[in-house]
């Protein structure tokens, strides 16, 4: 696992190592599967910055994962051209499916649930985001689908 | 039917491909700037042109660029707003998913005019497609000799690098979206000196939003009277909306500003999902909605301000009369609440406040007197926040309370009771 050689190319991109933080911390969240206090080191070091400044931005920016998330996040937009086409009822219908609040993870550690703000892609409202593929024009029969679909399914065929 | 220019291509499903893109006309654009526009006169032609700025304020982009000291020493930068974030809004993702030559080709444009060799796409995170087909024609236009060192043999070169957002609203404002670039938080900064002065590490640098690039191919290849030409005087040049919410055909759709709001949700978005529209907001849920009765209100920059809204990301939302206003508000006052970036007392503070009071509201435990604490709250917020995100949530919210009084009031028992 060893992330240097990506680094550097990261790294030509800006005139300041403290410039790829960011993106080399999305890299070790491929890699580790999550961004947490091993990883700060880590990251730090290669850049040789403050491990401070690599908390800062970990914490900062929703899409890094602080903790251990399921094999596939299902992240449901509850914003408002959702909320006008029926987004409310599907996080409810969600929720009980994989018995999780948003923002949890379920017991067999296949689904991590997050109730998000706009995708993006108000047009297929309701809209939810699997790992980095786009589902729209959701309904109830199409979700109990997508979770049957998944459940068996290694997080990497998604993506 | 007005002629389509940013949508051309966008139902051939080759389109985001250099060839198709070069086959209609692609890339043309940029030649003629190179071969017969000096810098200066590629700003000069974008001043004629008037084209102004689709991120939402409707700045004129050759007056920025204008802005960029001639005399530093200093690299310049140019950096590309795709973190669209404004809920209703998705029209640069399909720009970017679609069609992303026109941006690119944009983007050389704008730096050949500000002498700019580092250019940086900022993408929100979410957006994988847009990310991997602008890379893609990204890498096309190199081996194309459209980026690099010497494009076309003009002398002037330019690199441009994809920085991916992580999920945070407030890096599409853009002091917070070049501190995010710097590998920071994304925080805003004091504005002046704008980012054309002091910008991406400090050197001069324009932020442009993705559709606003995208014209640029379009205004050099067919010109700047051609472009200047199409719709209200003021508000020239090809644009996209967003239809979404409770319309019967959402979509993105391109035409003249200068058309009503009841048309464009009436005529393109098929009417009300069910029976009629109560109210729509006009450009992302930053800008104050309108009550029907106001729905003949003109789609461009002055009319939308002069009406006490503005276009905005141009994102119109309908609501029908299944809609409960105060849930609305709610919902886009906990939104601006959640994305809020913690720098600035009025923000942070008042929109949690003023969230609170709204779930109160709904859950039929308002107290007499909570509207006119909103109202209050809102007061305090606009005016007062450090970046315009503190300001467009109080301003939608008050819209929400002044159009709506009466729903509002229906849900608090007392209140109820005596009205
Ligand atoms: N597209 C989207 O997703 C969203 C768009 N918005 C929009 O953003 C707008 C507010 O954006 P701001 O950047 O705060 O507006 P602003 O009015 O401060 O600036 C607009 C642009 O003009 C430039 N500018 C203005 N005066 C200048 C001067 N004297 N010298 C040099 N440059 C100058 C700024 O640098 C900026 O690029 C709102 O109107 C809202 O509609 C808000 C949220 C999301
Ligand atoms: C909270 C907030 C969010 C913003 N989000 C975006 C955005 O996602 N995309 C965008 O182009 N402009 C956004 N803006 C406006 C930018 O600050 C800036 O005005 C714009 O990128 C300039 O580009 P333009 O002149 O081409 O419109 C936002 C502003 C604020 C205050
Ligand atoms: S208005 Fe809100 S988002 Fe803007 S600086 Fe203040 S706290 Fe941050
Ligand atoms: S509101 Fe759900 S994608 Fe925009």
């Amino acid at each position: 696992m060893d992330l240097a050689p990506e680094v550097q190319t990261i790294m030509a991109r800006y005139p300041t190592s403290r410039s790829a933080i960011m993106p080399v911390l999305e890299l070790a969240q491929q890699k580790y599967g999550v961004v947490d206090g091993d990883v700060y080191q880590t990251v730090a070091e290669l850049l040789d910055v403050p491990e401070i400044w690599v908390f800062e931005v970990a914490s900062f920016y929703t899409l890094f994962d602080r903790t251990v998330t399921g094999r596939h996040h299902i992240r449901l937009c509850t914003n408002l051209s959702c909320q006008l086409r029926g987004s409310d009822a599907l996080l409810i219908h969600l929720q009980r499916r994989l018995d999780v609040e948003s923002g949890g993870t379920t017991r067999d550690g296949i689904f991590t649930l997050s109730a998000v703000e706009c995708l993006g892609a108000c047009e297929v409202a309701p809209v939810l985001m699997v790992d980095r593929q786009y589902i729209g024009d959701l309904t109830v029969e199409k979700l109990d689908a997508l979770l049957a679909s998944l459940a068996d399914q290694p997080a990497e065929e998604m993506s | 039917m007005s002629e389509l220019v940013l949508l051309k291509n966008i139902h051939d499903p080759n389109a985001h491909q250099i060839a198709t893109y070069e086959g209609s006309g692609g890339y043309q654009g940029l030649r003629l700037a190179l071969r017969d526009f000096s810098p200066d006169e590629v700003i000069d032609e974008v001043k004629s042109a008037n084209l102004r700025g689709r991120g939402g304020a409707g700045f004129p982009t050759g007056l920025k660029w204008g802005f960029v000291p001639k005399d530093s020493p200093l690299p310049r930068y140019l950096c590309c707003n795709a973190d669209e974030g404004e809920p209703g809004t998705f029209k640069d993702r399909i720009l970017m998913e679609r069609d992303p030559h026109q941006l690119i080709e944009g983007m050389v444009i704008a730096a050949y005019a500000i002498g700019c060799r580092t250019a940086y796409l900022y993408i929100r995170g979410e957006y994988q497609l847009s990310i991997d087909h602008c890379q893609q024609a990204i890498d096309e236009a190199h081996a194309r000799g459209y980026l690099g060192p010497d494009i076309l043999g003009s002398g002037h070169g330019l690199d441009i690098h994809i920085h991916k957002g992580a999920g945070a609203y407030i890096c599409g404002e853009e002091t917070a979206l070049l501190e995010s670039i710097e590998g920071r938080r994304g925080q805003p900064k004091l504005k002046p000196p704008f980012p054309a002065v002091a910008g991406l590490y400090e050197c001069p640098t324009v932020v442009n939003n993705v559709e606003t690039l995208a014209c640029l191919p379009h205004l050099f290849r067919r010109g700047s009277e051609w472009f200047a030409a199409i719709g209200p005087d003021h508000s020239p040049g090809p644009k996209l909306f967003g239809l979404s919410g409770q319309v019967k055909r959402p979509g993105v759709y391109e035409m003249p500003m200068g058309l009503s709001l009841g048309e464009l949700l009436e005529e393109h978005g098929g009417g009300a999902l069910n029976g009629q529209f109560k109210a729509a907001i006009p450009g992302g849920v930053s800008a104050p909605m309108f009550p029907r009765s106001e729905f003949d209100v003109k789609m461009d920059f002055g009319s939308l301000a002069a009406a006490g809204s503005m276009l905005g990301s141009a994102g119109v939302i309908g609501l029908d009369e299944t809609a409960s206003i105060p849930v609305v508000a709610r919902r886009i006052t906990e939104f601006f609440s959640h994305e809020s970036c913690g720098k600035c007392t009025p923000c942070r503070e008042g929109l949690t406040w003023a969230a609170k009071i709204l779930r109160r509201i709904e859950a039929g435990q308002g107290q007499p007197g909570d509207v006119e604490q909103l109202e209050m709250l809102c007061g305090g917020i606009f005016g007062n926040s450090f970046c315009a995100l503190g300001d467009g949530a109080a301003w939608a919210l008050g819209a929400t309370v002044k159009h709506f009084r009466p729903e509002f009031d229906a849900l608090i028992p007392a209140q109820a009771q005596a009205g």
